[in-house]
């Protein structure tokens, strides 16, 4: 009689002890997953439902009146704007340059390109209200006194917390995102491309910037965009160095200080003579904060895959 | 019979060198002399290991001459010091001679720059850059500072049509060189070197990459382009050696070990290492 090579199995079926370890492995990442889409949901639509009636042309276009009770936004959303534009101005450039040092012409043991990356990790880390600090210090006491003692005969004119001295606090807060995603792009351009370049007879100048480049662009767009909407949304740095508790017009000068959409909802949340009356207003400012904030980050992903479609 | 010469005024040096052909600096090669280049006990090291060990060479002017030997035998290390294309590599030290068209490119006042832009280069895998077909070939004229675009286009299809390229591409050059095929690609790159009008093409491993039949079109290539200018080839392949070269080299743990006509290398090598290499005893 023909014994059977294989050893028998009584059965396939598994009992529900086997199951047991996946299904609940299952449910509580699951869980926690359902948690985050939960948390988000309900300050959507809390937002939402308390911040849409209050939209309105004149909420966006009118400065705040009557004690913050009625009235608009309007000089806080120019003042986000101007203070973002002027950071971007001043971070973008220092952190392409300072990623194109690290990447392209620094040498591979270099002790300078150590610390730099040394200094950018810690930047990243430091806390946001310690850069307001230093902003006080450095760019309000120190750069804008000096200033006015050597050319407005000690006039107060930038010795202030304004504009310039806010964006400069967060174009340094800023600096780490746009330097790391910066070289993340510039070391994906394949050395085989870079080689082409030099080999047909162009200079390491013209194969960064005809080459190198171009095709990191993408890459270096997500880091600037991902740097505004970061910087769109910080409080802490501009509270000493700039931003108005309520200033009804519009900057138009480096040294105005200006309303800020964040510091407007602390404000409004906690600084109001009268909460219930400001509450639908503290609403609609924070809808309009978000949609800002989401504006850039959709922005930044279409950009992306834009790009990467057509490369 | 003395041929027209190609290489007729010629400076590496950097002052006030815009210009692909710069004016007249007095330029040491003569008029029918044959070598274009030549190297006299030229050593490459990296760091500590020595890749490179005194090779001295004389290339003729259109001629092929083949690059074999044994991985990591410095055949790749020494094609790329003919064009300088070994000082983007940190860490790399140069020692002897290597001349070109008369001039020491490793003189100190030399800008390899310039010298890239007499010596065309050829990867082991095609690597057209991100542009379209025809800024891919005009790239090498551009940087050099070329601006006039009737010259620039036909330069473009007088560089396509010597690569055998032309006929296949001349509806589509403002489409991205990344949609041609392996085959197309490693032919654009020739085009792309040829426009720049170098007197040498460096060729590393150029059919590494490629098929069959993509292969044949770049060995025939390569013999025609061998009537215009020299082409040193760096190639695994000892068939491919024996259907393009007109001379051979064997490199051995980075000395040259025997240079000669192609077929009399591989049928009668006067050294023992050869031997054994060619007869697939080792390799």
């Amino acid at each position: 009689m023909n014994s059977p090579a294989v050893r028998g199995v009584r059965s396939f079926a598994s009992r529900p002890i086997d199951r047991a370890p996946g299904l609940i492995t299952t449910a509580l990442t699951g869980a926690c997953a359902f948690l985050l889409i939960l948390m988000f949901g309900v300050v959507l639509v809390d937002v939402l439902r308390h911040g849409l009636s209050v939209l309105s042309w004149e909420f966006l276009s009118q400065p705040p009146r009557e004690g913050m009770t009625k009235g608009g936004i309007l000089p806080a959303i120019v003042g986000t704007t101007l203070l973002t534009l002027l950071m971007t101005v001043m971070t973008v450039p220092a952190g392409v340059l300072t990623a194109i040092y690290l990447c392209e012409y620094s040498p591979r043991d270099s002790r300078l390109a150590y610390v730099v990356r040394l200094c950018v990790k810690n930047l990243a880390g430091v806390p946001s209200i310690v850069y307001g600090l230093f902003g006080v210090g450095f760019f309000v006491s120190a750069l804008g006194s000096g200033l006015d003692g050597a050319l407005f005969g000690g006039h107060t004119t930038y010795g202030k917390g304004c504009l310039v001295w806010a964006s400069g606090t967060l174009a340094i807060l800023t600096l780490p995102v746009v330097v790391v995603a910066t070289e993340e792009a510039l070391l994906a351009v394949p050395r085989e491309m870079r080689d082409a370049s030099l080999a047909l007879g162009a200079t390491k100048l013209q194969t960064i910037v005809r080459v190198v480049l171009p095709r990191a662009l993408p890459g270096i767009l997500t880091g600037a965009i991902l740097a505004i909407g970061r910087g769109a949304g910080e409080v802490a740095p501009i509270l000493f160095t700039g931003a108005a508790y309520y200033l009804p017009e519009l900057p138009t000068h480096m040294n105005d200080p200006f309303m800020n959409l964040g510091y407007h909802v602390y404000v409004l949340a906690t600084q109001s003579p009268n909460m219930d009356q400001t509450r639908p207003l503290l609403y609609g400012t924070v809808l309009v904060l978000l949609v800002i904030s989401f504006a850039m980050d959709l922005t930044a992903f279409v950009v992306r895959s834009r790009m990467r479609a057509k490369a | 019979m003395a041929s027209p010469n190609r290489h007729a005024s010629f400076t590496l040096s950097t002052p006030g060198c815009g210009t692909l052909r710069a004016m007249a600096a007095a330029a040491s090669f003569q008029r029918g002399e044959s070598d274009v280049l030549r190297t006299r006990e030229l050593t490459v090291a990296y760091g500590e290991k020595v890749a490179v060990k005194d090779v001295s060479l004389d290339i003729h002017d259109r001629e092929v001459i083949a690059l074999i030997g044994p991985s990591g035998c410095g055949k790749s290390t020494f094609l790329r010091t003919l064009n300088r294309m070994n000082d983007t590599v940190d860490g790399v030290r140069v020692t002897g001679t290597v001349e070109l068209l008369g001039h020491d490119i490793y003189a100190k006042d030399v800008d390899p720059v310039l010298v890239r832009r007499h010596v065309g280069m050829v990867f082991q895998r095609p690597n057209p850059l991100a542009k379209s077909i025809f800024d891919n070939v005009a790239y090498g004229l551009r940087v050099a500072g070329m601006r006039d675009k009737k010259v620039l286009a036909q330069r473009v299809e007088d560089a396509l049509t010597s690569a055998a390229l032309f006929a296949e591409v001349k509806d589509r050059l403002h489409e991205s060189a990344l949609s041609l095929s392996g085959g197309q690609q490693q032919r654009l790159c020739v085009a792309r070197a040829l426009a720049c009008e170098p007197s040498v093409l460096l060729m590393d491993e150029p059919a590494s990459a490629l098929d069959p039949i993509s292969t044949e079109k770049m060995e025939e290539l390569v013999v025609g382009l061998a009537k215009r200018l020299c082409i040193v080839i760096v190639t695994h392949s000892m068939n491919q050696a024996l259907r393009v070269a007109s001379r051979t080299a064997f490199f051995y743990l980075g000395e040259l070990v025997e240079v000669g006509p192609t077929k009399e290398l591989f049928e009668s090598p006067q050294q023992e290492r050869t031997t054994s290499y060619v007869t697939g005893r080792f390799g």
